[in-house]
This record gives structure tokens, sequence and C-alpha cells, in this order.
């Protein structure tokens, strides 16, 4: 039995819930005394490569065919089941990520493995059992898992393990793959990649607003707030509905769910389908006019104020302190 | 093209559900839980409909459940589908589900299957993607954008800072977010007509499982809120940095 961790690359680079994802599957390898295989797909150079090592794995495989230039689901699910035969892998870890939540499943029903997605922590192992704790109800609990197949296909949630440096030294192996013509019927066409600014699903900071901002012209503040501290930008259901921020900021329950370390929630009422999506939120922020707000009762630090008053002066005390460091 | 147009509905607690367990945290707590369709299939079969609408095909919706998922099923009728299927089994886990799903897919082929982009219960993301495997066709996990045009499909699909734009020959199978359509309300001829679309029911088929869940957890609550005078906004910063060590 082995460890294989797939780490996704995003133009050529790993972002850092790769690097979770590898110190997660190098933490798995370890705990059952064997070694794990990190295998990349399409164009990665050999330093950013060793990277994986560097995170935990003892081997590379790199997969680099013109084929496979970009991610095709079907494609990826294939060559990925094929590596893991290859290594006698039989523990398979993803990072939860928009890609890796389209590939779990296929690689679960072609491995026939119990699929663990979101997960939070590493399984439990004991008197056999293989026990894992994911999220569930939309962040409002956790369900404990057990996989009871013999191959077990597990995407980590981002946010929720520690980057570990390991330290390996590994060889970067090219691995080739026959593919299939009927797993590309899918064709990209087009990426269209909003560079200048945080994603946020990757974000360690958020900054949200809510209603309480009033319309779309007062997110000038919003946005400075998120670009001096290097977060993403978030919002309310109702603020995408009604057209103020694009659909992909909204979080909560029917939006996107994020876990950062800070989420900064600015005009924001707190109700409980918004806190689904934020309640794994390593530290909240509440700041909101109203002292009765739902949200202050899950928050660990607010202030009762007018956000058009609060804000700005939150800008400033923050280019004070960023000058000060 | 006529299209015939599958969507996968589940039956999930309402959004504004306090979630609680009993049992010694085993048994997720269904009492005084009301139960509706999870809104992410609601986008789905929206979309289904308007795909079809004008005599360009029908929806069918498919839900693995026992009897009590039926006013569900009904709801979906309301809106708009043609006509329901329910395998009448437990939804074990979401491997169950597709493999019920795709047996019945093998016997009865259509042109497109939706399914929402995660159950808000489990939210595994799960169900679209395996079908795929299970028929050998393309599936799309979370997709905000669906067009079809003759054979085949223009969907855009979400990825960390961006999107990706695809064409997919039908048949295919994709996960849908919001974006894809605003749901639709059921109408009161909807309602009323409901209660006369057929509803299959048919007995699920013997697969074995891979997964169970043994138990729950709820999040450590955190502790009270820490409130900081709106004229010092300079010690919330201080805060963060020393006490929460966030920036
Ligand atoms: C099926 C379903 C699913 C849903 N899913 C989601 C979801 O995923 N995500 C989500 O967010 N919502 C969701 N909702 C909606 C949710 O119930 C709330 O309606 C919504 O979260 C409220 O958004 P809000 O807090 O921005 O607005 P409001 O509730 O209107 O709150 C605005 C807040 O701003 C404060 N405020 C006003 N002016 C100021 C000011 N000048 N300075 C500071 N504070 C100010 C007010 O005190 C108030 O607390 C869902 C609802 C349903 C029925
Ligand atoms: N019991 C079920 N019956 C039919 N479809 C389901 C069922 N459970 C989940 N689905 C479909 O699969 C999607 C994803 O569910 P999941 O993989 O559980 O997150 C849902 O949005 C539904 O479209």
């Amino acid at each position: 039995m082995s460890v294989l961790v797939y780490a996704e690359n995003a133009g050529g680079k790993f972002k850092k819930s790769i690097f979770e994802a590898v110190s997660y599957a190098r933490a798995i390898a370890d705990q059952n005394s064997t070694s794990l295989t990190a295998v990349s797909i399409g164009d990665v150079k050999a330093d950013e490569l060793a990277l994986l090592a560097k995170y935990g794995a003892d081997k590379i495989l790199n997969i680099s065919n013109d084929k496979l230039k970009n991610f095709v689901n079907q494609a990826y699910a294939s060559v990925i089941a094929e590596a893991a035969k290859n290594q006698g892998a039989d523990i398979i870890v993803l990072s939860n990520s928009f890609s890796g939540r389209g590939l779990a499943p296929r690689l679960g029903v072609k491995m026939e493995a119990g699929v663990a997605d979101g997960a939070v922590a590493l399984p439990e192992q004991t008197n056999g059992k293989f026990t894992i704790k994911k999220t569930a109800f939309s962040g409002k609990a956790f369900a404990l898992v057990e996989l009871t197949s013999a191959n077990k296909v597990i995407a980590l949630l981002p946010n929720s393990f520690k980057v570990t440096e390991a330290n390996k030294t590994a060889q970067i192996e090219d691995f080739n793959v026959e593919t299939k013509a009927s797993d590309f019927k899918a064709m990209l066409k087009e990426i269209v990649r909003s560079t200048d600014k945080v994603s946020l699903p990757d974000a360690e900071i958020v900054v949200s607003g809510g209603r309480g901002l009033k319309g779309p012209e007062n997110w000038r503040m919003i946005e400075e707030l998120a670009e001096i501290l290097g977060a993403a930008t978030a919002c309310s259901k109702p603020v995408s509905d009604a057209g103020w921020r694009p659909h992909s900021e909204h979080v909560g329950q029917t939006g996107i769910t994020v876990s950062p370390n800070l989420y900064i929630a600015i005009g924001i009422s707190g109700a409980i389908q918004h806190l689904a999506g934020i309640s794994s939120s390593k530290v909240i922020v509440v700041i909101n006019k109203d002292a009765e707000a739902p949200f202050f009762k899950v928050a660990d630090y607010g202030i009762i104020g007018d956000a058009f008053e609060i804000v700005p002066k939150l800008i400033s005390a923050i280019k004070e302190y960023k000058a000060s460091v | 093209m006529k299209m015939k147009i599958l969507v996968c509905i589940s039956n999930v607690p309402d959004t504004t559900t306090k979630i609680t367990f009993t049992d010694n945290n085993t048994q997720f707590n269904t009492n005084g839980v009301q139960f509706i369709l999870n809104p992410y299939d609601e986008i789905a079969l929206s979309r289904a409909i308007e795909l079809t609408e004008g005599g360009n095909g029908s929806v069918t919706v498919i839900n693995v459940g026992e009897s009590n998922t039926e006013a569900t099923i009904r709801k979906a009728l309301a809106i708009g589908a043609d006509d329901a299927i329910r395998i009448n089994a437990q939804p074990h886990d979401a491997w169950f589900v597709a493999f019920q799903i795709a047996q019945y897919v093998k016997e009865n082929p259509f042109d497109l299957i939706l399914t929402g982009r995660e159950s808000i219960d489990y939210n595994g993301s799960k169900v679209a993607g395996m079908l795929g495997e299970l028929l050998d066709i393309p599936s799309v996990s979370i997709i905000k954008k669906l067009a079809v045009d003759g054979e085949t499909a223009t969907v855009e699909r979400e990825i960390e800072g961006g999107k990706e734009i695809l064409t997919i020959p039908l048949p295919f199978i994709a996960g849908t977010a919001e974006g894809v359509a605003e749901p639709k309300i059921p109408n009161m001829r909807g309602i009323m007509s409901a209660r006369t679309k057929p509803l299959k029911v048919i007995e699920p088929v013997a697969v074995k499982t891979f997964s169970e869940v043994i138990g729950y957890e709820t999040p450590a609550p955190r502790g009270q809120v820490k409130l900081v005078p709106a004229d010092d906004v300079a010690g919330l910063v201080e805060l963060l940095h020393t006490a929460a060590r966030v920036i």
C-alpha cells in the first residue's frame, strides 16, 4: 500500500492549497509507514515540481503530454487512476478545489473507492477502521465518515491542514500514459482569469459586505480594505441577487463556503444561511450598526457602528500598522 | 432538437434548520425539521424547463428516497417537470444514489442530465461525477452557465480566480450553481397539475457500499464577542495583530 497525491497546478504553479494536500498526504503516509508519490499533470517546471518533495513527496511523477495540457475531468481521472495502479497506491489525496471536486467522484468509481470530500482532519485509524471528519450541513456540522473500501479517495478542504515542510529529496520521473479519445469529449474553449484579485476560495482573509452597504457604488472602500489586507472580497446573497456584486462572491449555504483565517463582515446581519458558509473561519470580525445583529453572537471581535465611518478609519489604521512593521 | 432532460433531485433540511443530533451524536435529529427541494436542484430544474419550453422536449425528475420525499417530488412537478421517478430506497451515500440513477439511465437514455452542484446536507458534489463515470460520459461538477445549440452545449465552469468555457457534445452531466437560471416558483396551475402528473416508483438494485456515516460533531462554540468601541478602530487592528495573530 502507498499514498498518492494529485498536485493540481494553476498556470504552471502550485497554490498553497496543493502544498496543504501534499503535507496532509505525507502525514497519512507516515501514519501508515508508507511512501508518498505526487502526480503532476501539465506543464510544470522542474524547480516548481521539486517543491512537492519539500512538503513530503518521496517520488514525483510528471505527466507532461500535449493532450493533457488543459484540465479535462474525464481524461485526468483516467490518468490519475492509471498512476495509482502503477504505484500500487490505495489512498488518493486531492485538494477539494473546483477541479478536485470533479475528479474525486470519478476516481472513486474507477477505483471502487469510498470518497471523503471536504475532509478537514487526518483520518482516525483504529481497529482496522478508517474514519474521516468532513464538513456537512453547509458548515453547520461535521460528519464522521468511515471508508469501508480497500481503496480510498480523500479531497482535503483548503485551509484546514497546515503546510508542513518534510524536506524529502525525490526523483522527478516522466510518466507516460496512453490516453483514449473518448475521454476528451469536453473541450476547453477559453480560460478567463481575474488575475488582479485574490481568489475567494483560496483567500486567507476575506472582506465581505452586505445589504447594509446600501449600493454597489459603496464597494470601493470594501475593495480598498481587501487590497491592503491582501484579502478577497465577498458578499451576502441579497447583494449578488441585486447584481451589486458577481454571483461568484456570494458566500453562504447556497453560495460558496469559505474557511479563511480572518472573515470581516460589514453590514451583514448574520442570517443562519449566511453563517453556514463562513462559520469555520478561524477569526470573525463584525462591523454592524445594530447591536442586536445576530452576527455578533458568532463573532470574535465586533464594532457597533456605521460602516461608512468605521471602514475608512479601519483602512487608515491598517495602513498605519503596516507602515510600522 | 427535442431534448430529454433528467434532473436529479434531493430532499434536504430547510436552510433555516438548526442542525442537532441524537443518540450520542450518531443520528441527525429530524424532529421538527422541514425538508425542501435542494436549492441547487431547483436551479437545475428551472434551467431544464427553460431549455425544453415550447414543446422543445421534456423534463423528468428522479429521486432516490423513501416515500417521505414525495412532497418534494410533487414540488418539482409543480415547478414544471413533466414526470417523476422515485427509486424507493434510503439514499445511503452518493455512490449508492449515483449507482441507482445510472442503472435507470442505462435503460432509459437522456440527452442531458443535471444535478445541483451539491446537496446542502452532505455537500458532496459527488453524484454528478460518479454518474458521469458510471455512464462513461463527460461530467462537469460546478457550472455557472449552460446553453445548448443542437447536439452541443456550452458551459461555464467556475475555477479558483476565474472561469473556464467548455463545449461538450450531448449527452453529458453537469452540476448547476447560481447563475444558471433564476429559480422558478410554482404557480396555481402548476400546483394543480402536479397532483396528476406521473410519478413512478421503482425498486432499487442491490449494490455494495463504500462509506458509512458513523457520527457527527458540531463546531466548537466561539467565546463571547470582544466589542471594540467605535472610536478605537486602531484597538481592533492591535487585537487582530497581537491576540488573534491574523494580520
Ligand atoms: C433558501 C435560502 C437560502 C439562502 N442562502 C443564503 C446564502 O447562501 N448566503 C446569504 O448571505 N444569505 C442567504 N439567504 C438569505 C438570508 O436569509 C438573509 O436574507 C441574508 O443573508 C441577509 O443579507 P444581509 O445581511 O446582507 O442583509 P440584511 O439582513 O438586510 O442586513 C443588513 C445589515 O446591515 C446592517 N447595516 C445597515 N446599515 C448599516 C451601516 N450603515 N453600517 C453598518 N451596518 C449597517 C443592518 O443592521 C443589518 O444587520 C438565503 C435565504 C433563503 C431563504
Ligand atoms: N437522493 C438523491 N436522489 C436523487 N438525486 C440526488 C440525491 N442526492 C443527491 N442528488 C443529486 O446530486 C447532487 C449532488 O449531491 P451530493 O453529491 O450529495 O452533494 C444534488 O444536487 C442532486 O441533484
